[in-house]
């Protein structure tokens, strides 16, 4: 079965970049690195063809024990059920498709060996954490592609703002990692173990309090990992990075780890309502939230920033209304059709040789045919219209939304219609009218539009080809879809739900095809309220008075010049001080007089007597 | 002393080692000519062999005398190669004061 | 009573000859003082049954090492002694170190020999050089022979040190 191949192929192939990478021609990295994922989706498909029916006997496979303390047992295990296979899957196929794409993406940067083999250890992490079956590799994993984040949205390092924002995605996630970490000391305390075999049957006799404590800190790691409220200010300052990172990881992969540690994790959230109601409603303000921010951006990767934000919202909303498959299909169906957005972002930016904003773009539409088609088929797909697969996925949540709690529903519904009107926006002012930049922009090699093509058929037959409800039934205890009769039929959900997201696309034409004064006329119109959502609520600005600067001047005043400085140095200098002193006081004693040194040897000799007498040498 | 005793105490002998002792450290703190000093320890070594004697006139061992006897080949080296360096010294240096011998003052 | 009048003689003349021997400020002078230490000492070993070492006291201190220090003396034509230079310590502390010696000392003579034996001139015959003798010879035979490095060395260092330089 050897399902450590999975992960260590990737792991191969960052061996091989990054410590001879520097010697090796562009080809042969190339080689290693899209075979090494390629290879690794080849294996994937064969174990899920070989496998059989893995709900009934998922794949376990122990390969060694890592701590052994006491009755705390930790072992390097992975375990494949029904989904793990869909997220290596996703993880794999996605993956190869962005190192496919990488490769002319990034033929003209500097230290092309190191994002490949950055890439591939990206890789690695990514699969030990859906591969895990216990807490501590997922954790292993997690904090991997934590560090691989950084790496790659500090991929520019001579750059002070990619640097920056690769800090700020590392520390964020941090403060999310430090919630995780507690709630696996409470897992230990309150299960002994940390296997997800051992651990997830034992929920049911556990007290709500407990549960629900450990729920909660779960939710702030996932919080961290997946850009929610109030942890999601890393993400927009993440698209530093070059383009397939922002497509691979902060779109298709890594933020998408939150929602599936959750899932996986769904019979303590199950049992913990308050937490459950907690993670859906941070994801239905998360998905509002950064909608709203969304609709005023004109930097392309911005805005597709938001979206991704937002769209993770919806998958909280999901997995906290208990619909945890309909949460895992809305994040493969995402994972398809951001990957493709941010992906044909970056077919865009290399278009215009490195305009980001939209602002300079335009009528790209006759320059590059086939982004604008990929692209298209992204935006529909994302608004949700009729079966695409974000139409499917989307539904499934908002049906469940709405049994739950109606107006998580209504919400759902507006920020669904904010969402496309948004992603139009963005399609519209980049490849209708005329073109408004300097320079000339031309469309991309068949090595970037290939896997574009792959991802815009995905993005509109997935829904249909994989049903993942169908697919994962009987994982999850609460019966999905299951409503009161007095309320509307599922069709009528669906049908508004489509209804407000073709008006979103229908009002984007309008604003930005046939009028395209009126969005000045709205933001003059709005003034205040423009300018706070522009300035995504100055939330940025409001950590750094209250947390950032703050703590930077505790440190400065109290932790380096007080304690370090002066007490210890002081101590240790003091120290040396003191010796100084009783040795120029001692030295006083050499005078090189011979004389004193009589009188000092009699002293001693009547000091050394009495000490004899009173000690009664007889 | 109430009565007379027909013959010495041990402890007078005693007591005279130590005065002769003291007066041998007098001399060594007091006296700035290196030849005295040196005549000091001589007397000093003499007190402290007198001492000896009179233990093993105590224990009625021989051994007692043995002692004063390696005491008195160590004096005798010491002084001649004391008296050797003092003649150095005096080559080098022109003075027998020990206060003026003082190149080691801190 | 012989012993009384013998010991009491001899140690005063010692004592007086020590006071002198510190006391005297051509370096010549205390050498003298010094031989009429060793002289009065001879006796009373005498007084405390070792022959021997009365002998050795005359014959070695006396006669070789007190001859020595005179000829240093001429040798260097050492004059009066000239009070230049201080030291503090010792004009401060000196005295009264003295004094404290002197009191531990004669504070544990008096609490360790408050009933001493008497001293009787022939109650101890084992210091003959006979007796003597055979316990160097025998018992002491490693120190003794271990002295006679001691002196060889001595000598050395006595040639190297006092001979002119080779130019």
């Amino acid at each position: 079965m050897h399902l450590w191949l999975i992960p260590a192929l990737p792991f191969v192939g960052f061996l091989i970049n990054g410590v001879f990478g520097r010697k090796l021609s562009k080809t042969v990295i190339n080689l290693i690195a899209v075979l090494s994922v390629v290879l690794s989706f080849a294996l994937v498909v064969k174990v899920y063809l070989t496998a059989g029916d893995l709900a009934a006997t998922p794949l376990h496979a122990h390969y060694f024990t890592w701590i052994q303390s006491g009755a705390f047992n930790v072992g390097w295990d992975f375990s494949v059920d029904k989904l793990t296979m869909i997220m290596l899957m996703i993880v794999t196929g996605v993956g190869s498709l962005i190192h496919i794409y990488s490769t002319g993406y990034m033929e003209h940067e500097e230290g092309y060996y190191r994002f490949f083999a950055y890439l591939n250890l990206f890789m690695f992490f990514m699969l030990t954490l859906v591969l895990a079956g216990n807490y501590l590799l997922l954790f292993v994993g997690w904090e991997g592609v934590g560090l691989c984040s950084y790496l790659l949205v500090g991929f520019y390092i001579v750059k002070d703002s990619a640097t920056t924002a690769g800090n700020k995605a590392f520390i964020v996630n941090r403060v999310g990692d430090f919630g995780f970490s507690l709630a696996m000391f409470l897992i230990v305390v309150n299960f002994g173990s940390l296997d997800f075999g051992q651990v997830l049957p034992a929920v049911a006799g556990k007290p709500t309090g407990t549960l629900t404590a450990i729920a909660l800190l779960l939710l702030v790691g996932a919080c961290g990992k997946s850009a929610q409220f109030p942890l999601y200010v890393w993400l927009p300052d993440a698209m530093e990075g070059p383009t397939p990172v922002s497509a691979l990881i902060h779109a298709a992969t890594m933020v998408t780890a939150g929602v599936y540690m959750i899932t996986r994790s769904a019979p303590i959230f199950t049992h913990a309502p308050a937490a459950m109601e907690t993670v859906a409603i941070i994801g239905i303000f998360t998905a509002f939230f950064a909608a709203t921010i969304g609709l005023t951006q004109f930097d392309i990767k911005k805005v597709f920033a938001y979206s991704t934000i937002s769209q993770l919202g919806y998958m909280f909303l999901g997995v906290g209304v208990g619909a945890f498959s309909a949460g895992v299909w809305h994040l493969m169906t995402h994972a398809f059709f951001k990957a493709l957005l941010f992906l044909g972002a970056g077919s865009v930016i290399h278009a215009c040789h490195g305009e980001q904003d939209m602002r300079h773009m335009g009528g790209l539409k006759k320059y590059a045919p086939w982004t604008c088609l990929v692209l298209a088929c992204a935006s529909l797909a994302i608004s949700g219209f009729p079966f695409t697969s974000g139409y499917f996925s989307k539904d499934a949540i908002l049906g469940a939304a709405y049994a739950y709690a109606p107006w998580m529903y209504w919400v759902g519904v507006v920020t669904a219609g904010m969402t496309a009107f948004y992603v139009w926006r963005a399609f519209w002012m980049t490849f209708w009218g005329d073109y408004r930049g300097h320079g000339h922009p031309h469309e991309s090699s068949w090595t970037m539009l290939g896997p574009l093509v792959v991802l815009a058929v995905l993005s509109i037959i997935g829904g249909f080809v994989f049903n993942v409800p169908e697919i994962l039934s009987g994982m999850f205890p609460i019966a999905e879809g299951a409503k009161d009769a007095g309320a509307p039929s599922e069709m009528m959900l669906t049908a508004i739900s489509v209804a407000f997201g073709l008006a979103g696309i229908g009002l984007s034409y309008l604003m930005y095809v046939v009028n395209t004064s009126i969005p000045d006329k709205i933001t003059s119109a709005l003034g205040g309220v423009y300018t706070l959502v522009y300035n995504k609520y100055f939330v940025d600005e409001a950590y750094d008075a209250v947390i950032v600067h703050p703590l930077i001047q505790g440190s400065e005043s109290v932790l380096w010049k007080t304690a370090d400085a002066g007490i210890i140095d002081g101590i240790v200098n003091g120290a040396g001080t003191q010796s100084q002193g009783l040795g120029n006081i001692l030295k006083l004693i050499q005078s090189g007089n011979i004389r004193s040194y009589a009188t000092w040897v009699v002293i001693g000799a009547v000091a050394l007597i009495v000490a004899i007498g009173i000690g009664g040498a007889r | 002393m109430p009565a007379i005793p027909n013959g010495v105490p041990e402890s007078w002998y005693l007591a005279l080692s130590a005065i002769l002792f003291v007066i041998g450290v007098a001399g060594f703190v007091f006296r700035r000519n290196i030849i005295t000093v040196f005549m000091c320890i001589e007397l000093m070594l003499n007190a402290v062999n007198l001492s000896f004697v009179t233990f093993a006139n105590h224990y009625k061992q021989v051994s007692g005398h043995i002692f004063t006897f390696f005491v008195m080949v160590v004096a005798a080296a010491e002084a001649a190669v004391g008296l050797a360096i003092i003649l150095t010294v005096f080559k080098n240096r022109s003075t027998l004061n020990i206060d003026e011998v003082d190149s080691l003052k801190n | 009573m012989v012993d009384l009048l013998f010991f009491g003689l001899f140690a005063a003349v010692a004592v007086l000859c020590a006071i002198n021997v510190v006391v005297q400020k051509h370096p010549i002078s205390s050498a003298l003082s010094l031989v009429g230490v060793m002289a009065s000492l001879a006796v009373l070993y005498l007084l405390l049954g070792a022959p021997f070492i009365a002998m050795a006291q005359i014959i070695v201190y006396a006669g070789a090492v007190m001859v020595l220090f005179v000829f240093v003396i001429m040798l260097l034509n050492a004059g009066i002694e000239v009070r230049r230079g201080r030291s503090w310590m010792a004009t401060i502390f000196g005295i009264p170190a003295l004094l404290g010696l002197l009191g531990v000392l004669a504070c544990l003579l008096v609490r360790w020999f408050p009933d001493a034996p008497i001293v009787k001139f022939g109650d101890f015959p084992g210091g003959s050089p006979r007796d003597f003798g055979y316990a160097l010879f025998t018992q002491y035979l490693l120190p003794f022979e271990v002295t006679s490095v001691l002196i060889l060395i001595a000598i050395l260092g006595a040639v190297v040190l006092a001979r002119k330089e080779l130019d």
